[in-house]
């Protein structure tokens, strides 16, 4: 069936089971990428996007239930990698395999929103996103950067 | 796709200077060593080659790196060291996965691959000639145009300027005819004290599309017409497929195709969802043999009784054969005033890369297949995959995406071979996704193993000698690295004993044996391979011996490394900056270990805070000397991620087997390190100059004994077996 939602500032219909992750609509369906599978269960956070502008994990949001919404991926969260955070990240050269860092981005991102300047302890309980790599502490500092604005 | 298809242009087999056959604007170098063999036959065993660039029309430089990307930064460091001799501009330098093609295989093991952290250290010096070849080939084309002698010619950021005539050209005006030059076979290589990037914190290359969501992994392959599978495989060891009915699934919206593989089913579907709801609504039907019966009690007690039986076996050394090695230790053994034995055991351990393993595969009209995997074992991917097609080699193409961690599970082709059957018998490009519970069941699991290790002891508790003896299941039989290696220049399998071999300590007569004990687990190579177990057994043995002699942890392994300068620099390295002896807070502990392989050594001290049985993980502090060093923050930040990889383990990481399968499934079971977790980290790279050493998996192997030792100094108590949780530890985070 069908389901309109607001991806990336577009207005995007998608015709698939109600009970698709918007994970697997974002990736299969239109094609973006950069928000990543790693478990399938709400447990590493590669997959976290924005939704109506709360971080969350679109592995396990069904599409049903995203219908309406508005979602931001790591595409769309700045134009040209300009985003406090995506500067920081570059900064601190955060990533190794890269391959959470669009779901610890989105994460921090979010963070920086409701909390412009985190603790260490408020980073530690808001980014539990997994990442094999070991970045932590790195991921740590381009947070307490970005929210430096430096 | 554009960026995977760029990344695959064509080489010469023989390396020769060959033009880029879609653009006469761009020159194309290619430089190998002497060849031993060449030729499209030859490809497995072929010339000792090293890396080439491409240069634009616009100037701007494409590196092409022979060395997977897994996270360890090795393409960008490659690119430093061309960009240095050179001459390059940083922001004009990209780099493209070479192709798998013999010019590019690493000259140590003369494969197009990249494991045991070579992939900077056995092509330093190669790589330098390459850049230095480049560039004086540039000099020559530009020094030919203004007429002018090659030596009045300078290279600046990416051009070649004569100053006495202040003319200056930028080596895109240049590469084509740089392209029809010979290079030079002794090109002045840049004197260290010129370099400006090597050596240098310069940022990655690979990173910028690592934060915008650009860079493509292999689940992110596109293609025409690409379908996405999944896959369930036999849960138990060595199960087959005995049947399935494939109905269900073909009544799943959007599922395409069931396919039969020996061991597995696959589902193949317009999309990953589709395909997992296929997956799901199969029951097939498995052949388990006597599989059933493993678990990881049997396990363990038959690691036990393997020691027990005396299947140890001693390892031949260069210096000594096993038979004098015995001789020696039994007498300084019979000859001590008393021995001391300790027992120690780890558990088997997943390597739970964040991306899932995967490959996509495409039949070709010729008969042959494209594949697009996260691999970093492209050579023995071909012939894995061209085995299990009946198709020859060279008509199996591999490109190399970008990986989403490897830690040595890449290394194996499981999931590429996988893949290209499922695309034949589909008839369709598939792309092949396994979800997390059959990445975390179908492992190549860090052996389960246990050691017991003896000392004799003078009275005054001096050693006079040492026995380290582990049981283990191999690597070997299961892994297709092991099939190389087999094959090649190891005919006894020892990796149960890495860091036991040869010790860094003067432990008196010494020898390692060690009992092959396979036990139907598939196991493989986990970063570090057998240091991982091996520095916890023998670095929580020394310090077992530092209190029976009554000694400070640091002062006894000091005594112990007066012939082991580079152990001796990061163990007085990491004493000093950690401040060690100084007293602590209360409830506040520390732990030291040293590790050594693939050419650099460590050490580290970790401070934990233990309040009953919670533990919270303050700091690390981490010396290595890993020789020269390309860039320093890259190595930092290498050993930081190696430490969490390592501490991880001692913490919380093991596989256990009930009813001959895999117990654990997703990251509820399998759980790792969260930053709340992490400790703070003052990693310091010594810069000795010595000979290049690697630093992917030189972090990982000292982190847990170090913890041990510290929570021994905390509770008094020993931990003698991985996972500490098991011993009723909670961790902080």
């Amino acid at each position: 069936m069908a389901y309109t939602l607001t991806v990336n500032g577009r207005r995007r219909t998608v015709d698939v089971d109600g009970d698709t992750p918007l994970l697997w609509v974002l990736r299969d369906e239109l094609g973006l990428t950069g928000t990543k599978f790693g478990c399938g269960a709400g447990l590493c956070g590669a997959c976290t996007v924005h939704l109506d502008g709360t971080a969350t994990r679109s592995c396990t949001v069904p599409v049903e239930a995203a219908a309406g919404t508005a979602v931001t991926t790591i595409e769309a969260l700045s134009p040209d990698r300009s985003h406090p955070v995506q500067v920081a990240w570059l900064a601190e050269q955060v990533p190794q395999c890269g391959y959470c860092q669009s779901g610890m981005i989105m994460a921090a991102a979010a963070l920086l929103k409701e909390t412009p300047k985190p603790t260490e302890a408020e980073i530690d309980a808001a980014i539990t996103n997994l990442c094999r790599c070991g970045t932590y502490p790195r991921v740590k500092q381009a947070i307490l950067r970005a929210a430096a604005g430096a | 796709m554009t960026a995977l298809m760029t990344a695959s242009p064509r080489v010469g087999r023989r390396g020769f200077l060959q033009g880029m056959a879609a653009s006469a604007a761009s020159l194309t170098i290619g430089f190998h060593l002497p060849a031993k063999a060449a030729g499209p036959a030859a490809a497995t065993d072929g010339a000792l080659v090293n890396a080439w660039l491409r240069i634009g029309p616009d100037g701007f430089v494409t590196v092409l790196s022979n060395v997977s990307e897994l996270g360890q930064g090795t393409s960008s460091a490659i690119a430093q060291v061309l960009a240095d001799e050179l001459d390059l501009d940083w922001s004009r330098v990209g780099t493209a996965h070479a192709p798998v093609e013999a010019p590019y295989f690493n000259p140590l093991i003369q494969q197009y691959a990249v494991w045991g952290s070579t992939g900077m250290s056995t092509q330093f010096e190669a790589l330098r000639k390459v850049g230095a070849q480049a560039r004086a080939m540039l000099v020559q084309a530009a020094a030919a145009r203004w007429t002018v002698a090659p030596e009045s010619c300078a290279t600046r950021d990416g051009a070649v300027v004569h100053d006495a005539s202040g003319r200056s050209l930028g080596y895109g005006d240049l590469a084509v005819e740089a392209a029809k030059l010979t290079p030079p076979a002794e090109p002045a290589l840049k004197p260290k004290e010129q370099w400006r990037y090597i050596g240098k914190g310069m940022p990655r290359l690979d990173l910028p599309a690592k934060v915008d969501g650009s860079a493509v992994f292999g689940v992110d392959v596109a293609l025409e017409g690409l379908r996405v599978a999944t896959i369930r495989q036999a849960p138990v060891f060595g199960g087959r497929l005995l049947s399935v009915d494939e109905g269900p699934a073909l009544a799943v919206k959007g599922v395409e195709k069931v396919v039969r593989l020996p061991d597995a089913v696959a589902v193949v579907a317009r999309g990953y969802w589709q395909a997992h709801k296929g997956i799901e609504a199969l029951s097939p039907v498995w052949d388990t043999g006597d599989n059933p019966k493993l678990d990881s009690a049997g396990v363990s007690a038959r690691l036990h009784a393997a020691l027990e039986a005396g299947e140890a076996k001693t390892f031949p050394r260069r210096d000594q054969d096993p038979a004098a090695q015995e001789a020696a230790t039994k007498q300084a053994l019979d000859t001590a005033a008393t021995r001391f034995t300790r027992t120690y055991e780890a558990p088997f351990l997943h390597h739970a890369t964040l991306e899932p393993m995967n490959g996509t595969a495409r039949m070709t009209a010729d008969g042959g297949v494209e594949l697009w995997l996260p691999t970093q074992n492209q050579s023995q991917g071909r012939l894995a995959i061209a085995a299990a097609l009946g198709i020859p080699a060279e008509k199996v193409t591999i490109h190399t995406t970008l990986i989403g961690g490897g830690f040595g599970r890449r290394i194996e082709v499981d999931y590429g071979v996988q893949a290209a059957l499922i695309a034949k018998a589909a008839g369709v490009p598939v792309k092949l996704i396994w979800s997390r519970e059959e990445d975390t069941g179908h492992g190549f699991y860090r052996p389960a193993a246990v050691a017991r290790v003896t000392a004799g002891l003078d009275a005054d508790r001096t050693l006079k000698g040492m026995v380290f003896e582990a049981a283990a299941p191999g690597l070997f039989p299961y892994s297709e690295l092991g099939k190389v290696e087999r094959n090649r220049t190891m005919p006894v399998e020892f990796t149960g004993l890495m860091y036991a071999l040869r010790l860094p300590y003067a432990v008196g007569a010494y020898r390692a044996a060690y009992a092959r004990t396979d036990v139907g687990v598939r196991c493989g190579f986990w970063r570090s391979v057998g240091d991982s177990q091996n520095a916890f057994f023998v670095e929580s043995f020394i310090d077992e011996l530092a209190v029976e002699a009554g000694a400070d942890p640091v002062d006894y392994r000091r005594r112990l490394l007066a012939q082991a300068p580079r152990e001796l620099g990061v163990l007085d390295a990491v004493a000093a900056a950690s401040g060690w002896g100084a007293a602590l807070p209360k409830g506040v502990h520390r732990g030291i270990a040293l590790s050594r392989s693939n050419g650099s050594s460590s050490a580290m001290v970790i401070e934990i805070g233990v309040d009953g049985t919670a533990v919270t993980l303050r700091k690390v502090w981490f010396a290595i000397d890993c020789g020269l060093c390309v860039n320093p923050d890259s190595v930092k930040r290498q050993i930081e991620g190696g430490v969490i990889f390592g501490l991880t383990a001692a913490m919380t990481g093991k596989i256990t087997v009930a009813g001959g399968a895999v117990e654990q499934g997703n990251f509820h079971d399998v759980p790792l390190m969260t930053m709340a977790g992490a400790p703070a980290f003052a990693v310091m790279v010594l810069e000795t100059g010595g000979r290049m050493g690697g630093v992917g998996e030189e972090g990982v192997a000292a982190a847990a004994p170090a913890l041990a030792n510290a929570l021994f100094r905390a509770t008094g108590n020993r931990y003698r077996s991985l996972p500490l949780i098991d011993h009723g530890f909670t961790f902080a985070g």
